[in-house]
């Protein structure tokens, strides 16, 4: 499992669905409850689409899919996102 | 990050190949001119997407190297001998290319000018692209945050920037370049090659060097990069853990693996740690 990236790498695939940069969210895995801005997961590029693992315990916190003119996102390893946004 | 949360989707842009020029045998930076580019913050990447005449495409990420400015952008792109991207743009891309783009990329491995605080950096191989951003950003904002550069490299011929490091260096504003040779040292280096170990982060990063060249008396033009080649008047010390400084490692997946725990165990805190591990998907 040595060949990761870091969730860096999903800001420009996640940069095309979402309005805001997701790598610099803080977020809590729904597997053992750690914190950390989704930039530090580790992902692994190689499946057929990218592959995003919480680095304290190794559970998958996200998947994402790109193929012609959909996406397939899977966050269900994620239990909650702080975002950082423009003041309301 | 608030600076760096752009809003908007990411879309493609396209630019035109403005300059290339040749920074190793085997790496090149490629100056793009983006009419509808904003700047970006620097550690940013973008993604580079080519498609053949038949629709094929291919995308990849590449680190920014310069510093922030309207309408253009500078890459540094290394070859990998088997790669599919990375050879069209370092050998067969030409000026007045054609090129698309999207970007800026990524809101968490950035530094952002108006921090004072001490920054450490990191670079193993071509890992140095977003730092050396970062120098640069450091430089047209006129910061004086104090800045360190461990430069991991095979040999004094892989070193990007070597020329441009050594003079940003000897303008003694609070910069400090270290180098750690992997492979081939200059000659008249004082150290084996060697990779980057507990014992050369405790010697580079110990924070209270003695000045190595007595003030005015200025190093020789470089030949080679030297690990420790001190500006006039004496370096600044180098950023150990007690100072707290930001830290920045960027390189392949084994190289931010090692030299994190390195840090981590010399006691800079892991919060303080961005790590940027670029892979062969890079090609």
């Amino acid at each position: 499992m040595q060949n990761y990236l870091d969730g860096n790498v999903l800001a420009g695939p996640l940069g095309e669905v979402f309005a805001v940069d997701v790598t610099s969210a803080m977020g809590q895995c729904a597997s053992c409850g750690a914190q950390a801005a989704v930039a530090q997961a580790h992902v692994y590029p190689d499946a057929p689409g990218a592959v995003a693992r919480c680095r304290a315990c190794g559970a998958v916190l996200l998947r994402l899919v790109r193929a012609g003119d959909r996406a397939w996102l899977d966050l269900r390893g994620i239990s909650c996102l702080e975002l950082q946004m423009p003041s309301e | 990050m608030a600076r760096a949360a752009v809003l908007g989707r990411l879309t493609w842009q396209d630019g035109t190949v403005r300059e290339i020029r040749r920074e190793t045998a085997a790496a090149a930076s490629i100056v793009i001119d983006l009419p509808d580019w904003s700047g970006h913050t620097a550690g940013q990447h973008v993604d580079v997407r080519l498609t053949a005449d038949d629709g094929y495409s291919a995308q990849r990420s590449y680190s920014i190297a310069s510093a922030p400015e309207p309408g253009r952008v500078e890459l540094t792109v290394q070859r990998l001998p088997d790669g599919e991207v990375s050879p069209y743009l370092t050998e067969t891309l030409q000026p007045g290319y054609p090129l698309e783009l999207r970007g800026p990329i990524g809101g968490w491995f950035v530094w952002d000018p108006a921090s004072s605080g001490p920054v450490l950096l990191v670079a193993g191989g071509s890992g140095i692209v977003p730092l050396m951003s970062m120098i640069r950003s450091r430089a047209a904002a006129g910061s004086q945050a104090p800045f360190q550069l461990l430069y991991s490299v095979r040999g004094p011929a892989d070193a990007l920037y070597a020329t441009e490091l050594s003079q940003r260096q000897r303008q003694a504003d609070g910069l400090r370049v270290d180098y750690v040779y992997t492979r081939t040292v200059p000659a008249g280096w004082p150290h084996p090659p060697g990779r980057l170990s507990a014992a050369v982060l405790a010697e580079l990063t110990r924070g209270d060097d003695p000045p190595l060249f007595s003030p005015g008396g200025l190093p020789p033009e470089p030949p080679a990069p030297d690990r420790r080649s001190a500006p006039s008047g004496g370096e600044p010390p180098g950023h150990r853990a007690g100072q707290a400084p930001a830290v920045f490692v960027c390189g392949p997946t084994g190289f931010v693996e090692a030299a994190a725990n390195l840090l981590i165990t010399a006691g800079h805190q892991a919060g303080a740690i961005k790590t940027e591990r670029f892979g062969p998907s890079g090609g």
